[in-house]
């Protein structure tokens, strides 16, 4: 099953080389991987994800752990969570009744169109990963250029929260 | 404050953290560091001929004393030629601190003369790495390395030092700090008091217990608490490769090394156990055999301070994390404390069992090899002769092969520290090197190297070492003309097609390759010369004596687990299996 593993680690050169040095070395895949300081710039957060049953991902989490620059790991999927991808999407919109069509797919996401050129509408898109890739099928056939997907960034819900 | 330039900094640091010696080898990026090392008394540095020999050394000394090693090297090639020595060193547990030089930070990234990203090439092998980028950064980044190094399960860490970093010119104020706090590592100590009161719970029902201890009570210093606990309960106990002499292998309550190679009694004994008390060990692939076999009747108690080790390949029922001194010895005042005791009759009657396998098919009770005569001297008599003619108080050091693990069974260790071998890496060139951290250590012990010829051919350099530094250490190569060990597996699985395991005749003479270092040499061919010319040769304190001795060239080592089998499928000779 899929796995949404959230980590605090010092903001510091090589610690996430270690973390993706890690998934290679002990055969686990990274599915998608995002990472950026905090509000604290001496910690970064990661997400990432992967897949894996329960002890595979006691493993990871584990191993995660025992990495010296790592301070938090959690695995998100065990509780109560919340996911949010962000997804830019270039797409080919030259003809007029398909520039009418594509404003109203983006509407019906809730997405909104960020850049239009007379050939061209860029549309960015957030939600779960599987809100984002519906979207992907429903313009399929209108032509896209390009696709950005940033990765999966998690929280938990609740009074639940990873800080030092 | 006093101003000192990096390179000073750096070796008052090591003084500060203890350091007290460093094996080495000088290059280019690293000159800084030695024209510091040279203007001092504090730290001692050991000339090496090779820097893989370094990190060995280091390594063995740390395992000969519990001290961390410390290993100097230069960087691109001294980097490099030090990796294979930090893997064998993670994957044993062993605290070690290696400094290696690096271009000028100017440089980094611009494929300089000798350049090599250090830190991202042991990545994977170490147990941490700093790369450090300020001279003011260097005193506080050694005590860290040192921390790290020891605590919690120990293990290599790197400390990358460009050029730059330690230039003479360029001072700043030395300060050392009292302590290291890290807010990203906290390494656990006391295992949780509510799980090892089940622990003794589990151990005092049990009918037909197993103790197996591993390197972690080595490396923990718990001998002491595990030996009084095993003795307390009457169980029997059997150590890993890594864990000989944690528990005094001559004890009537041993039951000799388990696994690949273990004995008999101990593999079917593990195999029967209806609870078995993991304590420092990691049901490694060359322990378990076939995991889905493995040990069907128990229930396992894992103590380990390593989290990740707990679980990994077998589901611990009562996992325990925490040093194993600390578990050991809240384990004894449990056991005090509680009024049950194990039942008495279940356990007589266990080792009424356990006898019997040991009459029947051990190793200590009878000879399970032809006897030597003759010309056809047998690896295992050359053991059994190092033990007698040592008194079992030598520290021995090993390479990896049929030596090896002939010294693992022949050689009765009743104290930790004393055997000294490559377990998890399995890295042929350990022996000799390591040999010299122990003879280092402890210079009025006996410190023998099992050897193969194949091992030794891979740090030979070394014995100039030896010279140099005055480490009259004893080699004693198993001389089979082939790997052996390899040999022995395309015996069994390959009709015997020796595909490169044999030198054909390339042979160096050992005897004269030694002299010409200055040492001496002996060679011995027939079993009745063994013992006088190994008394001879522990005789000379203070040289170095290689012993080459010609041994049979047909012998496998015995027991062996049948590959996808249980721990008690065994082949006990050629012909003979379980």
């Amino acid at each position: 099953m899929k796995r949404i593993i959230s980590i605090l680690l010092e903001n510091e050169s090589g610690a996430l080389s270690r973390v993706v040095g890690l998934f290679s070395q002990r055969g686990y895949n990274i599915d998608t991987l995002t990472v950026a300081p905090t509000d604290d710039d001496t910690l970064s957060r990661l997400t990432l994800t992967t897949q894996g049953d329960d002890h595979m991902a006691e493993q990871i989490v584990k191993q995660l752990h025992k990495l010296i620059d790592t301070i938090k790991v959690v695995d998100l999927t065990v509780g109560s969570h919340i996911e949010r991808e962000l997804m830019l999407v270039k797409i080919k919109a030259v003809d007029h009744d398909i520039r009418i069509e594509l404003k109203s797919c983006v509407e019906i996401f809730r997405g909104h169109i960020i850049d239009v050129t007379p050939s061209t509408y860029t549309v960015q898109l957030a939600g779960d990963s599987d809100k984002l890739d519906a979207f992907i099928e429903a313009v399929r056939e209108m032509g896209i250029m390009e696709v950005v997907r940033s990765g999966i960034s998690g929280i938990s819900r609740g009074e639940k929260f990873l800080r030092v | 404050m006093e101003l000192l330039s990096g390179g000073e900094i750096l070796i008052r640091a090591l003084k500060d953290a203890g350091v007290k010696n460093v094996w080495g080898y000088p290059g280019g990026a690293a000159l800084h560091i030695y024209d510091a090392l040279y203007r001092q008394d504090d730290v001692y540095h050991l000339l090496v001929r090779h820097e893989q020999a370094a990190v060995h050394a280091a390594d063995g000394f740390s395992r000969a004393t519990g001290e961390v090693g410390t290993a100097l090297v230069t960087s691109g090639p001294g980097a490099t030629n030090a990796i294979t020595g930090i893997a064998t060193a993670y994957m044993d547990s062993i605290p070690m601190v290696v400094i290696s030089g690096q271009v000028p930070l100017t440089k980094i990234g611009q494929d300089a003369f000798q350049e090599t990203d250090m830190v991202g090439v042991s990545r994977p092998i170490v147990k941490h790495s700093f790369l450090v980028t300020r001279t003011e950064d260097i005193a506080g980044t050694i005590a860290k390395a040192y921390f790290i190094a020891a605590s919690g399960r120990p293990g290599p860490v790197v400390v990358d030092i460009p050029k730059d970093v330690t230039d003479p010119s360029h001072k700043v104020p030395y300060s050392y700090p009292a302590d290291v706090k890290m807010r990203s590592y906290q390494p656990t100590d006391k295992g949780h008091r509510g799980q090892i009161k089940r622990a003794v719970k589990t151990l005092i029902g049990a009918k037909r217990p197993v103790i197996y201890a591993g390197g972690g009570v080595v490396i923990d210093n718990a001998s002491d608490q595990l030996t009084e606990l095993a003795q307390a309960l009457n169980f029997p106990v059997t150590n890993t490769l890594m864990g000989l002499g944690c528990y005094p292998g001559t004890d009537r309550q041993y039951l000799g090394m388990l696994g690949m190679h273990g004995t008999f009694e101990a593999n079917t004994a593990m195999h029967h156990a209806d609870v078995i008390f993991a304590i420092g060990a990691r049901f490694d692939d060359r322990v378990t055999n076939d995991l889905e076999k493995f040990c069907p009747h128990a229930t396992i108690i894992h103590v380990d301070v390593d989290p990740t080790s707990v679980s990994k390949n077998i589901e611990a029922h009562i996992p325990i994390v925490g040093t194993c001194t600390s578990v050991l010895t809240e384990m004894l005042a449990i056991n005090k404390e509680l009024k049950s005791k194990p039942d008495v009759d279940a356990i007589a009657q266990w080792w009424a069992q356990l006898d019997q396998w040991r009459l029947d098919k051990g190793i200590y009770t009878a000879s399970r090899y032809e006897e030597s005569s003759g010309n056809c001297i047998k690896p295992q008599d050359v053991i059994k002769m190092l033990y007698k003619v040592t008194g079992g108080e030598a520290i021995v050091t090993s390479d990896v092969g049929q030596h090896q693990m002939f010294a693992a069974q022949y050689y009765l260790f009743d104290k930790p520290r004393t055997w000294i071998n490559s377990g998890g890496l399995g890295t042929m060139g350990f022996g000799l090197p390591a040999a010299m951290g122990c003879q280092l250590a402890f210079p009025d012990k006996d410190v023998a190297c099992v050897t193969g010829e194949g091992s030794i051919q891979m740090n030979i350099q070394e014995l100039s070492t030896c010279s140099q530094h005055n480490l009259p250490v004893k080699i004693i190569n198993l001389n089979n003309a082939a790997l052996g060990m390899v040999r022995q597996w395309q015996d069994m699985n390959y009709s015997s097609r020796y595909s490169e395991s044999v030198y054909e005749d390339s042979l160096p003479d050992f005897v004269k390759l030694t002299e010409s270092y200055g040492h001496v040499g002996m060679k011995i061919t027939h079993i009745d010369e063994l013992e006088e010319k190994m008394r001879e040769c522990f005789a000379m304190k203070d040289r170095v004596v290689f012993m080459d001795i010609d041994v049979d060239r047909s012998e496998h080592v015995y027991p062996m687990q049948m590959p996808g089998g249980s721990m008690r499928d065994l082949w006990l000779n050629k012909t003979e299996r379980t």
